[in-house]
């Protein structure tokens, strides 16, 4: 659960307590987590420029470049496209490169991340996830993600700014591991996260620069004794493989990650599974979101558990890879499942519910639920109506359910 | 003038480069008569130490790294049509910190930054991210083969092609001339960022862009070669003539050569007999229709004359600037 700075927890309905005096935390917004991990990993080359909800995080990791903190080379380009792109340059070179972006950035970015996926270069990209236009608006949803959902990257969504920092220390070493070896976008919903200060817990930065470890290509393009031709041009007799060559690296990319997150938890006490269950023992109607509303479903549930409602939560850390399988298990059969979506995909079916849906194969009655575009909150009390939906009969081929509308679109 | 100029690398030399440790390699698919493998194999040979090369999209990069095969003996990487010169920023970039990183890289000889694009990726779709690159001061050498048009995809205007050109979505016809604009002056919104050095060249004058090459790499910061290439598909010319084509645009003052050091403009090449500029024209059928034509073909004459007199007079102030009188042109 995230606190706006500014509120007081005690102002906000189903807020749990938070621990910032506890001892070796800080309080840090996501952005400024997401840059502390930065400042750990020291990369090579970040290249940056400025949007609104992720420029806190490049501002936080230039003034860091500035008082001598970091070493690397930080380019202030002028685009994302550029960004990205002088990434995968750094990256294909022989050198560990990140960067930040969101919404209309990540979008100019998007044809770069497929050449960088296909290229193989595990560039690490930091994300304040935000609504896409029109209407412009700066706010958080992930739509922004899902436009770059084919891309190639792996994209990882944190609940909150523990897991920003979690998911960006980690994200080299799954970028970067020689089974894996693509882009890696680490998700913070825009201002929830971004902009809201929280009680965050470090690694120190020995065990987290140990704990990352140096950068390896097989193939620099510095190295200028042994030349190679990269990026070349594919007809139709070789395109095809090298496109499923990516699809094979994303299926072993969450063997990958579960020995990362091992080796994290290890360090950290903290689990950075895939998949977050919340006490979905014995829980007969589930809800599954992805990023900050996950807190306050948490707590939703919570407050149903103690009135006896066997209600339970399962909290989407990877969207891609998908972990499918696991999430079918974890389901079983026969529960009612709610897809809390904070994306549209016009026409079709809600990213998150499309995956589900996939996945579960019809063992699971489905429940669509889309929500917070473009910053609208989504309440405890939505999620209580959702929980409510599922307890009653389902009926197939209903459409999404729109939550906290504040005006009739027929649909 | 040319007294002034640093001696030419000797094409013997470059031969014998080549030679010792071939750069770009035969068994691409460039058109017979492309101007583009002079370009890039008389810059890559007239380069002294390791070079890494980022292609933009292009005949160039689609000719030459058709999978499983490749041209290129030097490390080389495409990314896309329009961040060549933004994708270089990041190995260069790369390249600076690991020097300071690792020791191992400190004590690798100074390579050079080599970014090939075509006019439709340098002058058009690419003109931002070059601009971004040169605006940072990157150690890169943006070499630009201008051959008019989007010759890749069959032969479309670009801001390169110039007035009266036939192109596919600029055709010549009954009630059109061709491209009714003027073409742009990319050297001169290079020029404007005030880099160290920038030159126009041709594949007509192998040794002046050799020497260009040569100087180029050898700067701190970003360079830019603005080199002249001939399409003999999309001008319409006979393969065979490509280099005259391409001469015929330097003798008719169409195409200067000149270079800018340091902010001072001077000419690499004056041509001592002036052809009009109806010659070049009525060499390539892309200008055909301009035959019945003469006010606009004059119209051309006045515009390259007036272009060569703006040349002239900044090369001639910045002369006097220099050393207080005027050079012999």
């Amino acid at each position: 659960m995230v606190v706006m700075a500014g509120d007081r927890a005690s102002s906000l309905p189903g807020v749990r307590a938070t621990r910032a005096g506890a001892r070796g935390m800080r309080l840090l917004t996501g952005a400024q987590a997401a840059a502390e991990a930065m400042r750990q990993i020291d990369p090579d080359v970040v290249p940056i420029y400025p949007i609104t909800p992720q420029t806190p995080i490049i501002e936080t990791f230039a003034a860091m470049q500035a008082a001598g903190r970091v070493s690397g080379e930080l380019v202030n380009v002028e685009s994302e496209h550029s960004a990205m792109s002088a990434a995968l340059g750094a990256a294909l070179a022989g050198g560990r490169a990140m960067t930040a972006t969101a919404s209309q950035g990540l979008a100019y970015m998007v044809e770069v991340i497929y050449i960088a996926a296909a290229l193989r270069a595990p560039v690490v990209m930091a994300v304040g996830n935000r609504a896409l236009s029109a209407p412009i608006n700066i706010h958080g949803d992930h739509s922004d993600a899902m436009l770059a959902r084919d891309a190639g990257a792996i994209s990882l969504f944190a609940e909150n700014a523990q897991e920003a920092y979690d998911l960006m220390l980690c994200a080299p070493r799954l970028a970067e591991h020689p089974d894996v070896m693509l882009p890696v976008m680490v998700g913070q919903d825009g201002f929830t996260i971004t902009h809201s200060a929280e009680p965050v817990s470090l690694l120190p930065d020995e065990t987290a620069r140990r704990f990352v470890g140096p950068y390896r290509v097989p193939t620099p393009l510095l190295d200028t004794a042994r030349p190679t031709t990269q990026g070349t041009f594919a007809m139709p007799d070789a395109y095809f493989e090298f496109r499923l060559e990516i699809e094979a690296a994303q299926r072993r990319a969450l063997g990958a990650w579960r020995q990362i997150a091992a080796q994290y938890r290890a360090l950290s006490g903290r689990r950075l599974g895939a998949l977050e269950a919340y006490r979905l023992g014995g829980a007969e109607r589930v809800l599954i979101a992805m990023g900050s509303v996950a807190g306050t479903a948490k707590d939703v549930v919570d407050a149903l558990r103690a009135r006896g409602e066997p209600v339970g939560l399962v909290k989407v850390r990877s969207f891609r890879p998908f972990p499918g399988r696991r999430l079918a298990a974890l389901l079983g059969q026969g529960r009612r499942v709610g897809v809390l979506d904070r994306a549209l995909s016009p026409g079709g079916s809600a990213p998150l519910l499309a995956e589900i849906a996939a996945a579960t194969g019809g063992r699971v009655a489905l429940d669509s639920f889309v929500g917070g575009l473009g910053g609208r909150d989504i309440t405890p009390d939505h999620i209580a109506g959702a929980f409510a939906r599922l307890g009653r009969p389902h009926r197939v081929g209903r459409g999404a359910t729109y939550l906290g509308l504040q005006r009739e679109v027929r649909v | 003038m040319s007294a002034s100029l640093p001696r030419p690398p000797r094409l013997k030399e470059l031969a014998r480069h080549e030679e010792a440790q071939p750069r770009f390699l035969g068994g691409h698919s460039l058109c017979a008569g492309c101007g583009i493998p002079t370009v890039v194999r008389t810059v890559l040979n007239a380069i002294e130490g390791p070079v890494v090369v980022v292609n933009a999209t292009g005949c160039l990069e689609v000719a030459t790294s058709r999978y499983p095969t490749t041209a290129w003996n030097v490390p080389w990487l495409h990314a896309a049509f329009e961040n060549a010169a933004a994708t270089m920023s990041g190995i260069e970039a790369a390249d600076r910190v690991l020097r300071r990183r690792s020791p191992d890289r400190a004590r690798a000889p100074r390579t050079t930054f080599v970014v090939f694009g075509g006019d439709g990726g340098t002058y058009d779709i690419g003109l931002q991210s070059l601009s971004g690159a040169l605006e940072r001061g990157h150690r890169l050498l943006y070499v630009c083969y201008d051959n008019e048009a989007y010759m890749n995809t069959g032969i479309q205007r670009s801001s390169a092609t110039p007035f009266g050109a036939s192109t596919t979505t600029t055709p010549a016809g009954a009630q059109a001339l061709g491209k009714i604009q003027q073409r742009k002056d990319l050297t001169a919104i290079v020029a404007a960022h005030h880099i160290p050095y920038v030159a126009q060249a041709s594949i007509s004058h192998v040794q002046d862009l050799a020497r260009k090459a040569r100087t180029a790499s050898a700067v701190e910061g970003p360079s830019f070669l603005n080199v002249l290439s001939a399409c003999p598909l999309g001008w319409g010319t006979p393969g065979r003539d490509a280099i005259a084509s391409a001469r015929m645009a330097v003798e008719s003052r169409y195409w200067p050569l000149f270079e800018i050091v340091g902010g001072r403009y001077r000419l690499s090449h004056v041509p001592a007999h002036p052809v009009p500029v109806a010659q070049w024209l009525g060499m390539q059928t892309r200008f055909a229709h301009l035959a019945d034509r003469p006010d606009l073909v004059r119209e051309i004459q006045a515009a390259v004359d007036r272009d060569w007199q703006t040349l002239v007079d900044r090369v001639r102030a910045d002369a006097e600037a220099a050393e207080g009188s005027a050079p012999a042109v």
